[in-house]
């Protein structure tokens, strides 16, 4: 019909609109976050009001999407790869009670850490949970996998898990869509105790769970997503997952001479994998992140006729890239010219004018009276003040554990402990950790950075904004410890001095510089200008 | 025809519109494109490259292997340095002159210009200036960019211009023309530099 010029995400959230979901729930997260924006911006979504604010995180926004199955309309959730992590109670809870309404979990991941701390393969979660997993290998199938997986996710009963990988995410490619759907009607599921896990209720839905697995391969062997392309040359039998089926044809220039499995869909299509195995002598698995399916086809101790990256055939970590299946196939490689050496590093920094800037002079000029190592820092552009000029962070680990470690780091007997966390990540999963302080009396000093929007993923509405200091007044924090300020440089001294009183008192104390976003400031401006 | 061009510049410095133009160029003709970018933490005033394909046939790699860019379009001459290892041999390099200096190493940039003129294929060209003089304002300067970059991309040079009419049309007709006037003086300027070289 039309074809439009799409990002992966986009052709999700596209794909999301036209099968009639009504409400997606996410946090931001790149590569996932402009699925959100995306519908939130589409005249369509918005005309049918479809629900499309942030969540607080990703296990509130996972929490609200299953609500919503259990109310028989459809639901997205989006995130990045860690926000599994989060979300992942309600994700394996949601695996038991099964959906009603259309459920679809997208989880973006990022091998090779372009943006994040790890690269998780949210595969394993899919496998974890045993529900079907969509892995698509371009926009256009991303879209129309989007379609079949809220009509699977109904047929079957069951969440569905959509798994993308930074390039696809944010690769854009022309996207043929069709005629959407209606959203469902408001009906409740037939079973009103489907959703009750007590134990006895969850046994028998464990069991319904187990016996729909083969419901689950069959699917995938019917899947329009998986296919066997047979070729001459039996001596290799390729499993090609995801995008490696791309990085595989272009090194073909799309005629294959091996047998190929191509899979975007999971449980692995089982009558397709027992054919190359049965038909070919040694099987190569091209798969981005983990060793998924390699490590199922090895078995132990270890089948040496399976060959990916557990054999050296491709390299352990890191995305995959057209160079790298190529040498996997012994095909030639080009090199290039070399970097020529005067090319210097330019590592991601704080803006000019950032208020974390001003933030961290201050903490830098009072910690050096202390001694180094005591801060630990939280996920956002603040994690930047890890680099030069400022070094003056310790630790990032995940959202909301600058409070916590700082609290265990406390409790351990390092003096003094302070936290540098962001507004929004305080709110997504800070607020927690500061009552387990509170509660304690532990003295620990609390930075909350607050530039008023989620930042380093574009400047989304924060759920922090204006609640800050009633949260903390609320957790307990006393009164006069939760210290407000501007933080720009000719104030440098006052936080200088707020931070050393903090520093000093033995209770919990929270300094609150607060100093709206420049890149958000500016965007607001152009905004309000049209 | 295929053309396989990695787009570079510094975060913030706006490369992905006239990956935006190109896009829309080969859409509107029924040309097959990917382009895969970057977004994220490394859009905080670090590197930043986008890949972009376009061809008359299927395209699966949304990522173009090493030694087998047809061109390397930058905005800013150490970026523009960076990408060598993906251009292939007779591929050109296409730079913006002006650096953008917001590392404390950044190299003398007079040994920059000497590397990239050292290159058997570029165009060095002061993308702000034209777009000033021609343009009459800088911000058209990705599109002189663009223009620069155009004699070495296999399509037809009216399908940029379409690219830009289609993205530009909602914000008036002066940004259209603008955007043209610095497309076609890039284009004037690559043609005039490489019959010099």
């Amino acid at each position: 019909m039309q074809k439009q010029l799409l990002l992966g995400v986009e052709a999700i959230a596209q794909g999301a609109i036209d099968s009639g979901i009504s409400g997606v729930y996410a946090y931001p997260g790149t590569p996932s976050t402009e699925i959100t924006e995306y519908i939130q911006n589409s005249k369509e979504a918005i005309a049918r009001n479809v629900h499309r604010a942030w969540a607080a995180n990703e296990k509130t926004a996972m929490e609200s999407a299953l609500g919503m199955s259990y109310a028989g309309k459809r639901a997205l959730v989006c995130m990045k790869h860690v926000g599994m992590n989060v979300a992942a109670d309600c994700f394996m809870n949601a695996a038991i009670t099964g959906a009603n309404g259309g459920m679809v979990v997208t989880a973006a991941d990022d091998p090779s850490m372009h943006s994040s701390q790890n690269e998780q393969d949210s595969r394993v979660y899919g496998k974890f949970a045993m529900i079907p997993v969509l892995e698509p290998s371009n926009q256009q199938e991303a879209y129309e996998a989007t379609r079949y997986a809220f009509a699977l996710s109904e047929t079957v009963g069951s969440p569905v898990l959509m798994r993308i990988t930074t390039r696809l995410a944010h690769s854009r490619s022309g996207v043929e869509t069709f005629e959407g759907i209606p959203e469902n009607h408001l009906h409740l599921p037939e079973d009103k105790r489907q959703f009750v896990l007590l134990p006895a209720i969850a046994k028998r839905r464990y069991k319904i769970l187990l016996e729909k697995q083969p419901d689950f391969v069959r699917a995938s062997e019917q899947s329009p997503f998986n296919r066997y392309i047979d070729g001459d040359d039996k001596s290799l039998g390729i499993i090609a997952c995801g995008i490696g089926y791309n990085y595989l044809m272009e090194v073909f220039g799309g005629n294959c001479k091996y047998p190929v499995v191509k899979v975007s869909q999971y449980p692995l299509p089982r009558k397709m994998i027992k054919r190359l195995q049965r038909e070919c002598k040694q099987i190569l698995v091209l798969e981005e992140g983990y060793p998924v399916v390699e490590e199922m086809l090895k078995g132990y101790p270890g089948d040496t006729n399976i060959l990916g990256r557990l054999d050296g055939s491709l390299p352990r970590d890191g995305e995959l890239n057209p160079d790298l299946v190529a040498k996997a196939l012994c095909f030639p490689t080009t090199e290039g010219a070399p970097v020529p050496e005067i090319v210097m590093p330019r590592p991601p920094a704080l803006c000019n004018g950032c208020s974390h800037r001003d933030v961290y002079k201050a903490l830098n000029e009072v910690i050096a009276s202390y001694g180094e190592g005591r801060v630990f820092a939280d996920i956002g552009c603040y994690t930047l003040g890890a680099l030069p000029p400022f070094q003056a962070i310790n630790s990032t680990v995940d959202m909301g554990a600058s409070i916590t470690m700082a609290k265990g780091a406390c409790d351990a007997g390092l003096f003094p402990a302070v936290a540098v966390i962001g507004d929004s990540t305080f709110t997504h999963s800070g607020m927690t950790g500061l009552l387990d302080a509170v509660n304690e009396k532990t003295p620990i000093t609390v930075i909350i950075s607050d530039n008023e929007s989620i930042s380093m993923t574009g400047g989304q509405e924060s759920s922090a904004l204006g609640k800050i200091e009633s949260i903390c007044r609320g957790i307990g924090v006393e009164p006069e410890h939760i210290r407000v300020m501007m933080p720009v440089p000719k104030n440098h001294e006052e936080l200088c001095r707020i931070i050393r009183e903090e520093v000093e008192y033995k209770g919990v104390s929270v300094i609150i510089p607060r100093r709206i976003c420049i890149q958000k400031a500016a965007r607001d401006a152009k905004k309000n200008k049209k | 025809m295929k053309t396989d061009m990695i787009l570079a510049g510094v975060g913030g410095q706006g490369i992905l519109s006239i990956a935006a133009a190109l896009g829309s160029a080969a859409l509107t003709n029924n040309l097959y494109m990917k382009q895969a970018e970057t977004h994220g933490m490394s859009q905080r005033g670090g590197d930043v490259q986008s890949y972009m394909r376009i061809s008359d046939k299927p395209i699966f790699s949304d990522l173009i292997a090493k030694g087998t860019a047809d061109i390397i379009l930058s905005v800013e001459p150490m970026e523009a340095l960076r990408y060598l290892p993906f251009l292939r041999e007779g591929g050109y390099v296409v730079t913006n002159s002006t650096p953008f200096i917001n590392i404390p190493n950044y190299p003398d940039t007079e040994v920059v210009m000497k590397t990239l003129q050292a290159l058997p294929h570029h165009v060095i060209i002061d993308a702000d200036t034209i777009a000033k003089d021609k343009a009459g304002n800088v911000r058209a300067s990705n599109f002189v960019m663009l223009g620069a970059a155009s004699p070495f991309i296999e399509i037809p040079f009216e399908y940029l211009e379409d690219g830009i009419r289609a993205i530009f049309s909602r914000k008036g007709e002066d940004i259209v023309e603008m955007n043209l006037k610095g497309l076609r003086a890039g284009r004037e300027y690559a043609l005039e530099f490489t019959q010099k070289a």
